[in-house]
């Protein structure tokens, strides 16, 4: 291009041309922009509506109050109280070590409670606030509350918590509540009930409070917040208020329950008191115990570690759980079993030299009485306890015979009482041996089942039921924790219906001669005639080793159980027998479990009870549970 | 007494004028709804809006030889203090563009918007006899280099929105379309290098974002999607005055200032939005139209220039806001609350005034 001299009026109209042009575009970027705006608020109005509102609306779910757990006597058993909770939400926090660092200069946070939140914050996500503190005072929730600016995602929250005022008393029946875990998540997922847990962080993982979890842990409510940016409510919108879980009464009673514990003294072993008319669970005593609150605000791990590592065991319910041989608990049965089947009349007599042998074999089966008891008959093998008499009528009997038998009675099934966790025992049989361990059944085994060693497991529970037959005529009922509960919006209570499990049909004078017997066992020249007079009570003390014959026990074990005249009301330490071992130490065993029972309570069912007791470990070791570690 | 007045608002262009109040009204509605009924707020942008109309008032009656004299000294000072910032500038938030100067502290870059398209219009008037292509050269030199400076510590919104006034004035004395086209090629080929060499990393971060906002919500994402779910959410009508959820319950960030657009769209809807497009599209055609009506040609080039400036800042701002744009630091123009953005805008339309209104004073 060269120089050229530019005409104004060719140059005004250059100008206007390009203005026009600029005014087209001008036009066209604005309806672009309109197109926009058609686009995002006419044609995508609905998704945009819906984002503003979920930004707007948060559900925040009102955790119900849990039901209490009472007693037969309406006893607090378990409760709510609430308190102040400091928690850290780490994702708005920062750095945990560092928060609490800072916090430790405001309130006092111990090394525990640092453990314990390290321990919550590894299982926990990141979104989640977590528990740092328990149950501040008025005075370090308000230092708190002036320094709160400092501390961008930390809280004090108001929280109910769980208490058990009985503590280690019944740690194995109530159980205790503690954070839902991931596995407990998805057995909620699993059964669809997750959504009513939002907002619940702890749940029921042992006893009671896990198998009516559902009964007690209510309806969360929801309430419809609006909030702002930061998370703050700034006015509720709608509200569903929740509903509270049921109030449960159970049969327990917590002075037997003491009385029965303390009769333990430092023994390990397990007691189950029935109430014969409808099955409730007087008392269900697993020792050792543990207190169940130290669960509540998360158990440190030492803790836990010292009780899940203890060589007692006492996480284990030994009621349920704990199976044995029954030992000579298992006589009386084995003698209705004789009158029943037609094996033994009950004026048949047999001599016993103090041990029993199979033909054809030197193999002696030795007697608890090294001499002998001289002449028995039923009667009488059930009140010494005679075990040559068993040997035999084990042997006459035959193991297909004696298992059918034994099995009315619930001998190595479940019983079905309302906790978790419940393990079934075992009656052998020869079909049994021969798919477990590819073996024939020798006629030894029979022998020694005869007094309930061998391959026979029962629960202290199973031996309960099982009394609880011979003790109604045969009628057996379930074993029940429950009895009554509240509905929390009518108030009503309802009371649990008992229910029979079976009816086992058997002469009368058969039963009667075999109660006697058990009564006659706690009169002088009975193996419990130390415990205290006017109960009927059957016992049986522990045998050594399984003798003999290819099985050995490991497990050394005292038993008894009993049963108290249904007729009168009576004072608990008459007849609550136990299992003192009536070891070398000394025979008087008997009469110090039942000096230990004498708590001076009544007895709660006014008419009879039903015990059923075990004690492990103790004629061999002697070991006090707290040596154990 | 009126005669006084006569005087006072002989140099004002009667629907110009109106047409900025009805948008300084939508301001002040929408200011007071994003500040929360703030009262000192409120305040201080009744007092921006006072001074800025009195600025519009004051460039009114300044004639444009005055202006033309301005150009070149408002230019090098520019330049000048652009050149002092590079070299002893204060850095907020990662980039320097403030001059301390012991009594309060300055934004050059602000005084570029209006000194390069001056400088440029002058050039051209000064060339207008004799005019080359060499001068479109020089003139883009003129313009590159306070551009530059601005790029560089870091403000690329700023620097790219002078850029867009200086190639304004070009394009109007001229700038032939091969040019122009052959300018948009280049540019195309230019992208990915600057992408890699030039752009900062919040930059290609602001782009990225622009792209998929998603990937980043809680970052840099945020204020994309809430502006957007702000636009959105207020539908044919809108949420009503003071009754925007978005604006109220804190999740626009900036709401009165950068995204008070998103105020604006979420509270008034499609048909506010509609009624803002109109006025804005009102302005810039009677402010064309006064442009080309001015007598000169360094009056016809800034003018014009200063009214297609004025757009592009409304466009890149509500582009930005609903999404199709990058997140630069634009303020909507007239809306926002904010003094300089306010002075600079009305500056511009005292200037654009008195170059259309001096007409028949001058001699050409």
């Amino acid at each position: 291009m060269k120089w050229r001299l530019i005409n104004p009026e060719e140059e005004f109209h250059q100008y206007r041309w390009r203005t026009e042009v600029a005014m087209v575009f001008v036009g066209l970027m604005l309806l672009g922009l309109f197109g926009r705006f058609v686009w995002l608020q006419v044609l995508q109005y609905d998704r945009y509506h819906a984002l503003a509102e979920s930004n707007r609306i948060s559900l925040v779910p009102a955790p119900p109050s849990r039901g209490a757990l009472y007693d037969r006597t309406g006893m607090v058993l378990a409760q709510n109280y609430s308190a102040y909770t400091l928690e850290i939400t780490p994702s708005r926090a920062g750095k945990p070590d560092d928060v609490i660092e800072r916090l430790s200069q405001v309130i006092s946070i111990t090394a525990s409670d640092r453990k314990r939140f390290r321990k919550l914050l590894s299982e926990s996500k990141n979104f989640e606030s977590i528990p740092l503190r328990n149950q501040l005072t008025e005075e370090e929730a308000a230092r708190f509350t002036v320094n709160r600016y400092l501390f961008p995602g930390v809280e004090i929250k108001a929280r109910l918590f769980r208490q058990y005022p009985f503590g280690a008393n019944f740690s194995h029946v109530v159980g205790y509540l503690g954070r839902v875990g991931q596995r407990d998540l998805q057995r909620l997922e699993e059964k669809g009930v997750s959504a009513n847990y939002k907002g619940t962080d702890h749940i029921g993982k042992l006893g009671i409070e896990a198998s009516y979890e559902s009964w007690l842990h209510g309806r969360t409510g929801i309430e419809r917040v609006e909030t702002d940016s930061s998370g703050r409510a700034v006015r509720v919108l709608s509200r569903t208020s929740p509903v509270s879980g049921y109030n449960l009464w159970l049969h327990l009673d917590a002075k037997l329950q003491q009385v029965a514990q303390q009769a333990f003294g430092e023994y390990r072993g397990a007691l189950v008191a029935l109430d014969p008319r409808n099955g409730g669970v007087l008392a269900l005593v697993s020792q050792p115990g543990f207190d169940p609150n130290l669960f509540v605000d998360g158990i440190d791990t030492d803790t836990w570690n010292e009780l899940n590592g203890s060589e007692d065991r006492p996480l284990i319910n030994r009621a349920l759980r704990g199976i044995y041989p029954p030992g000579s608990t298992i006589k009386p049965f084995m003698a209705l079993g004789a009158l029943e089947l037609g094996v033994r009349q009950a004026g048949d007599t047999i001599s016993d030299p103090g041990f029993f042998a199979l033909p054809g074999s030197r193999h002696r089966y030795r007697d608890w009485k090294k001499e002998g008891h001289g002449s028995v008959d039923l009667k009488k093998s059930i009140t010494v306890s005679c075990d040559t008499y068993y040997y035999g009528l084990a042997r006459d009997m035959g193991i297909e015979r004696m298992a059918g038998f034994l099995g009315q009675f619930g001998f190595g099934q479940r019983s079905g009482v309302d906790l978790d966790g419940e393990l079934a025992g075992l009656m052998p049989t020869p079909a049994w041996k021969a798919k477990r361990y590819r073996k024939p059944w020798w006629p030894g085994e029979t022998v020694i089942a005869g007094i309930g060693q061998g391959y026979v497991l029962t629960s202290p529970m199973q031996l309960a039921v099982a009394t609880m037959a011979l003790a109604n005529q045969g009628l057996v009922y379930k074993p029940q924790l429950i009895r009554s509960w509240q509905d929390p919006v009518s108030g009503k209570i309802i009371q649990a219906q008992p229910q029979v499990v079976r009816r086992l049909d058997f002469k009368a004078a058969h039963l009667q001669l075999v109660r006697d017997a058990m009564v006659d066992v706690m009169r002088p020249g009975g193996t419990a005639s130390g415990a205290g007079g006017g109960g009927g009570l059957r016992h049986r003390r522990q045998n050594r080793h399984g003798a003999g014959q290819g099985h050995q026990t490991r497990r050394a074990l005292c038993g008894k159980s009993g049963e108290c005249p249904t007729s009168r009301p009576c004072p608990v330490h008459r007849l609550c027998p136990g299992g003192q071992p009536q070891d070398r130490v000394g025979r008087d065993g008997g009469k110090r479990w039942a000096w230990r029972l004498n708590g001076g309570t009544d007895c709660p069912s006014g008419h009879g009870l039903l015990v059923a007791g075990q004690i492990a470990g103790c004629a061999c070791t002697r070991r006090g549970f707290r040596s154990g570690g | 007494m009126s005669r006084f007045f006569g005087r006072l608002f002989a140099h004002l262009d009667g629907p110009l004028v109106g047409l900025l109040c009805l948008l300084l009204l939508l301001s002040m509605a929408t200011v007071y709804s994003a500040s929360g009924a703030g009262v000192a707020k409120m305040t201080a942008h009744f007092l921006n809006i006072g001074v800025a109309l009195g600025a519009l008032l004051v460039m009114s009656h300044i004639p444009p030889q005055r202006l033309m004299q301005f150009a070149f000294p408002a230019y090098v000072l520019g330049v000048l203090l652009l050149l002092g910032v590079a070299v002893g500038g204060v850095v907020v938030n990662g980039s320097r563009r403030w001059l301390d100067l012991g009594v309060t502290r300055i934004q050059p870059s602000e005084l570029m918007r209006l000194a390069a398209p001056m400088m440029l219009a002058w050039y051209f008037h000064s060339r207008q006899a004799t005019l080359h292509l060499r001068d479109f050269f020089v003139a883009a030199l003129l313009l590159l280099l306070p551009v530059g400076l601005i790029a560089r510590q870091p403000d690329l919104g700023t620097s790219l929105l002078i850029s867009a006034s200086g190639f304004y004035v070009l394009y109007l004395a001229g700038l032939p379309w091969r040019i122009i086209m052959g300018g948009v090629v280049a540019l195309a080929g230019v992208v990915p290098f600057a992408w890699h060499y030039l752009l900062h990393d919040y930059q290609r971060q602001r782009v990225m974002t622009l792209i998929d906002p998603s990937s980043d919500p809680l970052g840099a994402g945020y204020h994309i999607i809430q502006a957007t779910i702000a636009v959105g959410s207020g539908g044919w009508s809108g949420k009503g005055w003071m009754a925007g959820t978005q604006t109220h319950l804190d999740f626009l960030p900036e709401r009165s200032t950068d995204f008070i657009f998103a105020v604006y769209s979420e509270e008034f809807g499609l048909l506010g939005n509609l009624l803002l497009l109109s006025l804005y599209a009102a302005i810039i055609l009677r402010g064309l139209w006064l442009a080309s009506s001015a007598p000169s040609l360094f009056g016809r080039l800034l003018a014009g220039a200063i009214v297609l400036t004025f757009f592009t800042y409304a466009f890149v701002n509500m582009g930005m806001v609903s999404g199709i744009l990058p997140v630069v630091g634009v303020p909507l123009p007239l809306i926002s609350y904010g003094g300089t953005s306010m002075l600079t805008v009305m500056l511009g339309f005292g200037i654009l005034m008195s170059l259309a209104t001096h007409k028949k004073l001058v001699k050409t």
